[in-house]
């Protein structure tokens, strides 16, 4: 499987097919539901630095603190990603994302945001929290923790070797488009 | 006597164990499933990493899934026990158990967006109390994620896009229609808990504590057995797979309870188990001596 570094160009990025298996290494940031919203609502220019060319990741961790201040994630897998189908093309767009990590996929809109501005949707195995977490060892900062709580705070972590499978690419493919096709084909064929 | 000693250790114990270890039944239905799969495919990764993600939680005495859900927990009391005292006991468990993050602080204000920070909340743990003849406590819990919560679903029979009568092959439809809406969203492979009959309240509580069954026992009522071991065979025909990526393994069981109805609702309900199918079970004897009970 292929080691993909963060921060990535767009020529990495669109050389990207739904079914690859990579591993991540770098800089990301979380944000789900609050986060999304926040994002669009205004232009938030500390975050950018973070945001660009790098990916945003749907999770909403277990976090602790050690006695010197600083946090760890205890455990760290994706949320359902659907929920932010409204902001993510705007949100990858303004921010210049090269992708977005999550679970269940999204829309049509996201899929059209990720052809439009070259990024991926990168899926992580949902619920697989404490492999995942032990993929990121390190956090450095984060936005908004007060204001939103520990799920919904933007964390910006170092991950290594943080395993998905790329779903949406940046070419129009989608696993999810396919597989619905053909369970929908199936149901109608069960159901007679 | 019951009500002169405090069952929160107890409790924080038996979050602990439904946060981070998962019960063998369902690891075995797990290994049953990438044993199903194309070797190197999306679906048996998936499942590799479910399986070492089981392992790992395990070891590490660490929430398997990072939302670490909605306590669900049935108890039965004996008579004379204060259920407000359980309650209470209860409510620190959890407070306890998020300290201590077997749980995520999971309880949000629906009106401020606050997070409450503890893990309780307004309904947060949900408790349902039966008192019984026996003169021990017995608790059994699960903790339900929100991303499966969101794919459960109510039908109202008849369904006339479904085809769906009033009769099991109208459940049989409605129940494979909400295996194919969910897809993966719900992390699947899934553990349905579904309830036919009762009302909008009641049909979602029985359907959630159809969870609690065993993944591999067998319905008493025949037609049920009949109707959950079909539904698990084309449920997973439908070919989701695990996390959606197309596969073999979309359910690990299906588990369908009944309660009468109104002559004028015909409700099929479904609650959909993410693979994270976390549970557990204590018995406290009247001495205070605690036997887990899975």
């Amino acid at each position: 499987m292929a080691e993909l570094k963060l921060p990535a160009s767009e020529k990495t990025i669109r050389g990207l097919s739904v079914g690859d298996f990579v591993e991540l290494s770098g800089r990301m940031i979380t944000g789900r539901d609050a986060a999304h919203k926040w994002l669009i609502e205004e232009q938030r220019d500390e975050v950018v630095p973070y945001l660009k060319d790098s990916v945003i990741y749907h999770c909403g961790p277990v976090v602790g603190q050690n006695e010197d201040g600083s946090y760890e994630f205890v455990a760290a897998g994706p949320t359902t990603s659907i929920r932010e189908e409204p902001y993510q093309a705007d949100v990858i767009c303004r921010y210049g994302l090269r992708g977005v990590i999550g679970k269940g996929g999204m829309g049509a809109k996201t899929l059209d945001g990720l052809s439009r501005c070259g990024a991926v949707y990168l899926h992580a195995v949902g619920g697989a929290a404490q492999v995942l977490a032990r993929a990121i060892p390190r956090v450095e900062k984060v936005f908004m923790l007060e204001e939103f709580g520990v799920p919904e705070a933007l964390w910006v972590i170092h991950v290594e070797r943080f395993p998905v499978m790329v779903t949406m690419d940046s070419h129009g493919g989608s696993l999810h488009d396919r597989v619905e096709a053909a369970s929908q084909a199936k149901l109608q064929e069960l159901l007679g | 006597m019951h009500s002169d000693r405090s069952h929160t250790e107890t409790f924080v114990e038996l979050i602990r164990r439904a946060s981070t270890q998962l019960p063998a039944d369902v690891v075995e239905a797990l290994e049953e499933g990438r044993n199903g799969e194309e070797g190197g495919g999306l679906a048996c990764i998936a499942l590799d990493t479910v399986l070492s993600n089981v392992d790992m939680a395990r070891e590490g005495s660490a929430p398997i899934c990072q939302d670490t859900g909605t306590p669900v927990v049935w108890i039965h009391y004996p008579v004379g026990v204060s259920t407000r005292k359980l309650k209470e006991d209860f409510e620190a468990a959890v407070r306890e158990a998020t300290s201590l993050r077997y749980l995520r602080p999971n309880a949000v204000n629906t009106l401020s967006g606050a997070n409450t920070g503890d893990g309780a909340g307004r309904g947060i743990p949900f408790l349902h109390f039966e008192e019984w003849d026996e003169p021990r406590v017995e608790v059994r819990m699960i903790l339900k994620g929100g991303g499966s919560e969101n794919v459960g679903t109510q039908y109202k029979l008849p369904d006339g896009r479904l085809g769906a009568g009033r009769d099991l092959e109208g459940v049989r439809r409605a129940v494979l229609d909400a295996v194919f809406q969910a897809q993966g969203k719900g992390c699947a492979p899934g553990v349905l808990g579904v309830c036919v009959g009762g009302d909008r309240v009641s049909a979602f509580e029985e359907s959630k504590r159809q969870l609690l069954r065993p993944l591999k026992d067998t319905n008493p009522v025949p037609e049920l057995a009949e109707l959950e071991e079909r539904l698990l065979a084309e449920g997973n025909e439908l070919g989701i797979g695990p996390m959606g990526f197309g596969g073999n393994t979309t359910l690990l069981a299906v588990k369908i309870g009944v309660l009468d109805r109104l002559p004028a609702c015909y409700f099929v309900t479904v609650s959909y188990m993410c693979w994270a199918d976390r549970k557990a079970a204590v018995s406290i004897d009247e001495g205070g001596k605690v036997q887990w009970l899975s």
